[in-house]
C-alpha cells in the first residue's frame, strides 16, 4: 500500500484559488497543512519538522517569502512547486527574458540598462512608445507606457529618485499594438491545461487590471510555444502570458510561478486546482 | 451564522457559510479590505496593505 503523504500548502491569503487548492486536498484525503507565510519560521539547524512533508506546494503572494522559504526548503531537501530555481526565473521579469533568449524563445524585444542616462539611450534607439517595467512585480502594477523623450526623462528620474535599488533596473521592453487582449495559458508539467483571452481596451490586458477573459484555443502553436516557455524556465506549474505581435506573430510576455485562475478555472470549465495537486502528488510520489 | 464588525466603520458583516481564516472580504460599507482572522467567534481585522513584491 501507497504511504500516505503529507504535502504543505504556503500562503499568504485565502484567495479564491487557495480555496479550490484546500478543496481539492480534501476531496483526494490528502494530509496536508496550511501554513500561512507570516506565522511560520525556519531553524536551519533543525529541518526536521520540514521533511516531515512529502511536498511543499508555495503560494506566497509575497515573491520574497515565498522565494526564500523555497531556497530553505530545497536546502533542507523538501520537494516545492515550483522550485525555489523556478520562483527566482519567474519572479524577475529580466531573468525570465534571459531564459527564453537562451532558448530561442519567441518574445518581445527588450533592453536593460542600469543608469538614467544609458536607459534614455536604449529607449530612444527603440523610438516612442516603448513600455517600462519594474523586474519584479505583477498585477500590471507601476507599468509605464512611454509615449515621448519628456515623459522618459521624467519617468526615469522619478524610478531612480523614488524607487527601491531594484527601480534602478531599467527594463525596457517594445510596446506591442496587440489586438486589444493577450492570452493567459495555464501549464501543469509537460501539459497546457488551458487557454483564456485576457480582454481589454486599456493597453494593460491583466484580468487583475479588469481585463475579461473568454476560452482561447490550444493551436498547435500556443502548445508548443508554451511548453518551450515552461521548459525554458524550469518547469512546474506555470502562467505563460502570450501576446500576439501583428507582424512576427505569437510570443511569449511573461510568466507566472504562483499563478491565479480564478478567471481561467471558471471559464474553462477545467479543475485547474485538482490538477495541480495531482501534480504535488506526482512530486512528493517520485521525491519518496 | 456569524458575524463580525468591520473595525473602520463598525458595519455588521455577515461571513459566509464558506468564509476561511487568511480570507479577503470587502466591508460592505466602507469598502475596506478586511481579513477573516477568525471563524468562531468571527473575527475580522483590516488587510494587510499590498507591498511592491506581491503578485502571482
Amino acid at each position: 500500500m501507497q504511504k500516505r503523504l503529507r504535502i504543505g500548502v504556503l500562503y499568504s491569503r485565502v484567495r479564491v484559488e487557495e480555496k479550490w487548492i484546500f478543496a481539492a486536498m480534501e476531496k483526494r484525503g490528502i494530509d496536508y497543512e496550511r501554513l500561512d507565510d507570516r506565522a511560520i519560521s525556519f531553524d536551519l539547524e533543525n529541518p526536521q519538522p520540514w521533511r516531515s512533508f512529502d511536498a511543499v506546494l508555495e503560494r506566497s503572494i509575497s515573491f520574497n517569502s515565498g522565494l526564500y522559504a523555497l531556497r530553505i526548503l530545497n536546502a533542507f531537501g523538501v520537494p516545492t512547486v515550483n522550485t525555489a530555481m523556478v520562483a527566482e526565473i519567474c519572479g524577475d521579469k529580466l531573468t525570465t527574458s534571459a531564459m527564453l533568449a537562451r532558448a530561442n524563445v519567441p518574445q518581445p524585444r527588450n533592453l536593460i540598462a542600469f543608469s538614467t542616462e544609458s536607459a534614455l539611450e536604449a529607449i530612444e534607439s527603440f523610438g516612442y512608445p516603448v513600455v517600462l517595467k519594474p523586474v519584479v512585480g505583477s498585477w500590471g502594477r507601476l507599468l509605464a507606457k512611454i509615449n515621448d523623450r519628456d515623459a522618459a526623462e521624467a519617468v526615469l528620474e522619478h524610478k531612480a529618485v523614488l524607487g527601491s535599488a531594484q527601480h534602478s533596473v531599467f527594463y525596457i521592453q517594445e510596446f506591442i499594438r496587440k489586438p486589444g487582449r493577450d492570452i493567459r495559458a495555464i501549464v501543469v508539467g509537460n501539459r497546457v491545461l488551458t487557454a483564456i483571452y485576457r480582454k481589454s481596451e486599456h493597453w494593460i490586458t491583466n484580468t487583475a487590471r479588469g481585463g475579461e477573459g473568454e476560452l482561447c484555443p490550444i493551436t498547435p502553436e500556443i502548445e508548443a510555444l508554451c511548453l518551450n516557455a515552461a521548459a525554458a524556465v524550469g518547469g512546474g506549474v506555470l502562467a505563460v502570458d502570450l501576446i500576439e505581435h501583428p507582424e512576427r506573430g505569437m510570443m511569449v510576455n511573461e510568466i507566472n510561478h504562483t499563478m491565479e485562475f480564478h478567471t481561467a478555472q471558471p471559464v474553462s470549465g477545467i479543475d485547474i486546482a485538482d490538477e495541480i495537486v495531482s501534480y504535488v502528488v506526482k512530486v512528493a510520489r517520485a521525491a519518496a | 451564522m456569524s458575524t463580525a464588525n468591520c473595525p473602520e466603520c463598525e458595519a455588521e458583516i455577515t461571513l459566509d457559510a464558506s468564509a476561511e481564516v487568511g480570507e479577503i472580504i470587502v466591508c460592505p460599507d466602507c469598502g475596506v479590505d478586511l481579513e477573516i482572522t477568525s471563524l468562531d467567534p468571527a473575527k475580522v481585522e483590516i488587510a494587510p496593505m499590498e507591498q511592491e513584491d506581491w503578485g502571482e
